[in-house]
This record gives C-alpha cells, sequence and structure tokens, in this order.
C-alpha cells in the first residue's frame, strides 16, 4: 500500500496548481469586459468565479485525461505526480509575473511528462499522442479562433455602423456581459477536470482507489471550490496584458472576441479537442484587433506571448524533471516535504517581486506604455 | 483523417464556429440596430437609448431568442458531453 501522508501533500500540491489554473485564466473570460468597464473589476471576476464553479460540477465524467493518451499511466507514481505539479506551478508563477498569459494545461501537462522523463525515460510518454492531441491543437486553435473573431467583428462593425456610440456601447455592453459568461462557465468545465483528474491519478498511484475508479464526489468538491476562489483573486497581471497590452478594446470587439472563444471552446469540448483556453482567447482578442478598420494589434506583445507559449512545455518539463530528482533523490515522505518547503519558499519569493509592480483593480485598466507594470508606481507602498 | 490531424474535426470547428461564434453576434448586431434610436452625428433630444416602432421590436425580439436559443444549446452540449 501507499503513504498517505505523501499522498496528501501531493493532494494539497494539486490544489495549489488548481488555484494558480484559476487566477493565472481569469482573463481569458474577463479580461476585454474588465477593459471596455462591461463591468467592474471586483463583479467581473466575482461573475467568473461562480461560474467556474457551476462549470466544474456541469460535467463530470472525464477523469484523467491529462495523463491518458499521453503518458504510460501503469509507470505513474505519486513522486512523479508531486514532481510534475511542482514545475506546474512554478512555471505559472514565473509567466504571472511577467503578466504573460501561457497555457496552464500546458505547464501541467509539461510538468507531468518532464518528471515521467526523468522517472521512467523516453518510452514512459507516447509522443504521438502528444503531437496530435496537444501540439497539433495549440497551434491550429489561435488561428482558427482569431480567424472566426476577426469575422465577427467585421459583421458586428457594418451592421452597428449606423448606432449612435452611445447605444451602441450600451447595447454590445451587455452582449459582452453573456459571451463573457459562456467562457467562464466553459473554463470551469474543462480546467476543474484537469486537477480532478491528476488527484484520481494520485490516488490510484498510492492504491487508494483502482484503477478504473470514478473520481470521489470530495475530489469533485474541493477542486470546483479552489478553482473558484483561484479566479476571485483574479490575476490582475495577466488580465492587463490581455485586456490592454494586446489590442485597445471597444465594447463590439470585446463582444466578438468573447463570443469567438466561447464558440471554439465548446465546439472544441464537443469533438474531444482537449485545447488551452487561453490560447483561444487570446487568439481571439488579436482576431478582434485586426477585423476594426483602424484596429492596431501590438505584434512586440504578441510575439513575447507566442514565444511564452513555445517555451512553457519544455521549461514546465525541466521544472517537473528538477522537482522529480530533488523529491527522489532525498527519498521517501521526507523527498515530497522537502519539495514543498521548496516549492512554498520560491511562490513566496515570486510573490514578494510582483509588489514592487503591483497590478490590482485600481490600476488595472491604466494606459499600456509597454509593460505590465502600470504607469503610475505603486511601489510606493502605499498601493490600492 | 490522418493519423495526425483530425480534419474532418478541425473542418467542421471553423465552420460552425463562423456560425455560432461571428454569426450569433452578427445577429445580435442586427438585433441591437433595429431597436437603437437615431442620433449619429448630432445631440439627442433625451436619455432613452433604444425604443422605435412594434414592428422594430419585434425584428428584435426575434433575433435575441435566437441567439439566446444557440447559447442553451450551448449548455446543453457541455453538460451531454461531461455525462457520457
Amino acid at each position: 500500500m501507499g503513504n498517505d501522508i505523501a499522498l496528501a501533500l501531493v493532494i494539497i500540491t494539486a490544489l495549489a496548481f488548481d488555484f494558480t489554473n484559476g487566477f493565472h485564466d481569469t482573463a481569458n473570460a474577463m479580461a476585454t469586459s474588465i477593459a471596455t468597464r462591461a463591468l467592474s473589476p471586483r463583479i467581473a471576476v466575482g461573475l467568473s468565479a461562480v461560474l467556474n464553479l457551476v462549470g466544474a460540477f456541469l460535467s463530470l465524467s472525464v477523469a484523467a485525461t491529462i495523463a491518458s493518451g499521453l503518458v504510460d499511466t501503469g509507470l505513474v507514481t505519486l513522486t512523479t505526480v508531486f514532481a510534475g505539479l511542482c514545475g506546474a506551478i512554478v512555471w505559472n508563477l514565473v509567466t504571472w509575473l511577467f503578466g504573460i498569459p501561457s497555457s496552464s494545461s500546458h505547464a501541467l501537462i509539461g510538468g507531468v511528462i518532464g518528471a515521467m522523463l526523468a522517472a521512467a525515460g523516453s518510452h514512459a510518454v507516447k509522443w504521438q499522442g502528444l503531437v496530435s492531441k496537444v501540439i497539433i491543437p495549440a497551434v491550429l486553435s489561435p488561428f482558427i479562433a482569431g480567424l472566426i473573431a476577426t469575422a465577427g467583428t467585421y459583421l458586428v462593425y457594418r451592421i452597428s455602423r449606423s448606432m449612435h456610440e452611445s447605444s451602441r456601447s450600451a447595447g454590445f455592453r451587455i452582449g459582452q456581459i453573456g459571451s463573457a459568461s459562456m467562457v467562464s462557465l466553459a473554463h470551469g468545465t474543462n480546467d476543474a477536470q484537469k486537477t480532478m483528474g491528476v488527484i484520481t491519478l494520485g490516488l490510484i498511484a498510492n492504491g487508494t482507489l483502482a484503477a478504473g475508479a470514478t473520481t470521489p464526489s470530495w475530489v469533485v468538491v474541493s477542486c470546483a471550490l479552489t478553482i473558484a476562489a483561484g479566479t476571485y483573486m483574479g490575476g490582475w497581471r495577466v488580465i492587463r496584458t490581455l485586456g490592454k497590452g494586446l489590442v485597445e478594446i471597444e465594447s463590439p470587439q470585446g463582444f466578438a472576441a468573447e463570443s469567438s472563444s466561447a464558440a471554439v471552446i465548446l465546439l472544441s469540448t464537443h469533438f474531444g479537442y482537449s485545447l488551452s483556453t487561453t490560447q483561444v482567447a487570446t487568439g481571439s482578442i488579436m482576431g478582434c484587433g485586426l477585423g476594426k478598420k483602424g484596429g492596431e494589434v501590438r505584434w512586440i506583445v504578441a510575439g513575447r506571448m507566442a514565444t511564452a507559449w513555445v517555451i512553457t512545455l519544455p521549461s514546465a518539463g525541466a521544472m517537473g524533471a528538477v522537482s522529480y530528482y530533488i523529491a527522489n533523490g532525498i527519498g521517501g515522505t521526507a523527498g515530497f516535504v522537502v519539495g514543498l518547503i521548496l516549492l512554498v519558499a520560491i511562490s513566496a519569493a515570486i510573490w514578494a517581486k510582483s509588489r514592487a509592480t503591483r497590478v490590482s483593480p485600481a490600476n488595472v485598466n491604466s494606459e499600456w506604455k509597454g509593460s505590465v507594470a502600470p504607469s503610475e508606481p505603486t511601489a510606493t507602498g502605499r498601493a490600492a | 483523417m490522418s493519423q495526425w490531424i483530425d480534419y474532418k474535426a478541425v473542418w467542421e470547428i471553423v465552420v460552425i464556429g463562423l456560425l455560432a461564434g461571428a454569426g450569433l453576434p452578427a445577429l445580435f448586431a442586427i438585433g441591437m440596430r433595429a431597436i437603437a434610436l437615431p442620433g449619429k452625428g448630432h445631440p439627442r433630444e433625451s436619455d432613452e437609448l433604444f425604443g422605435g416602432n412594434p414592428l422594430d421590436i419585434a425584428v428584435a425580439a426575434l433575433c435575441f431568442a435566437v441567439v439566446l436559443a444557440a447559447v442553451g444549446f450551448g449548455i446543453y452540449i457541455i453538460v451531454a458531453s461531461g455525462h457520457k
């Protein structure tokens, strides 16, 4: 039988990842609504949190999807799951510090694969599954979402061009709230599932659950609550980059972008493609910049994001592998405890660094001048 | 279907995605335009943004009803695909 203390530490780490997943991805649904002031920042993250919670309960069947088809599940151990999660959390925090909307799913997949490579070698990874289920959808989805958002933005502006400016902003703000809500709901159904799958995988690896068992309801409830809490925290740095940095957004554009994101995410879920909500949302926001006459996409920001997307899998993988060597090198329960202490220390250091250029609901919409750090410095210690 | 890419699924996502992700916003815009009061280019007399004759309101109601029905169907897809 397994090691219950190690199992408990793995579950804590998995929930910590779920929390970072929540705040890293709030931007996907709400960045545009916050940027156009369709919703106040606090109300936007609150609404998104509630809808993520509801979404996590709506769709309950898919357990361990993140692992099956990507790694040899027979070779998964508690240590590899733990190391993969540590790698994913660190990468999510680093990208958040820089305000980059990278994929939480890729961080998780990369971390687990890196740990598996370190533990069992190349045969533990199903490379074809990785390419066809993760890499190809990741390359295609931003372009598809961007195309749809470009078409939607063009049509919406063409149809509404005779409208008075104030009627138009007011009307499309209502539409924006609806479409952003759909994206939040879809996010809850997708991303909370991933952590549920990882915890189930840990329970099976520990022998607590029989292979093929369904996800216990306490796992569903705790993952749903954690991702909602993370969402409510609001990843203001990422929200700022997506809402203000990439494109200057008006409410018809935000509406078209979120509609495209919602359509692509829901259709892919329907066809069994698990893809990154973040990459779809980013593609859509770029599309809404291209579809408006005189609209402008800041390609420097877009290029920085694309670079981060490419290096997410290998970077999270490298961190997962290092975590594995540390936890496995020390061995036993002590390995997990030391790993967790290191993880907390690194997270605290990143958080402390973020305080120097704090982004909060008060300054998230400040004018974009080339960096995540808002133009009005908040490092004076009197940040809102 | 290739070993690497499911072209059929990609094709369907693009076509249905355009209908739902760009078509529905366009329909919403048509509904919005039908009931938006004029006033472009000059100041308006009142703060009212929306109104119009019964025909305009009926057109708008139809557009919004189709959009809402599609959203409902989208939620149904999430729930159904989660309980296969």
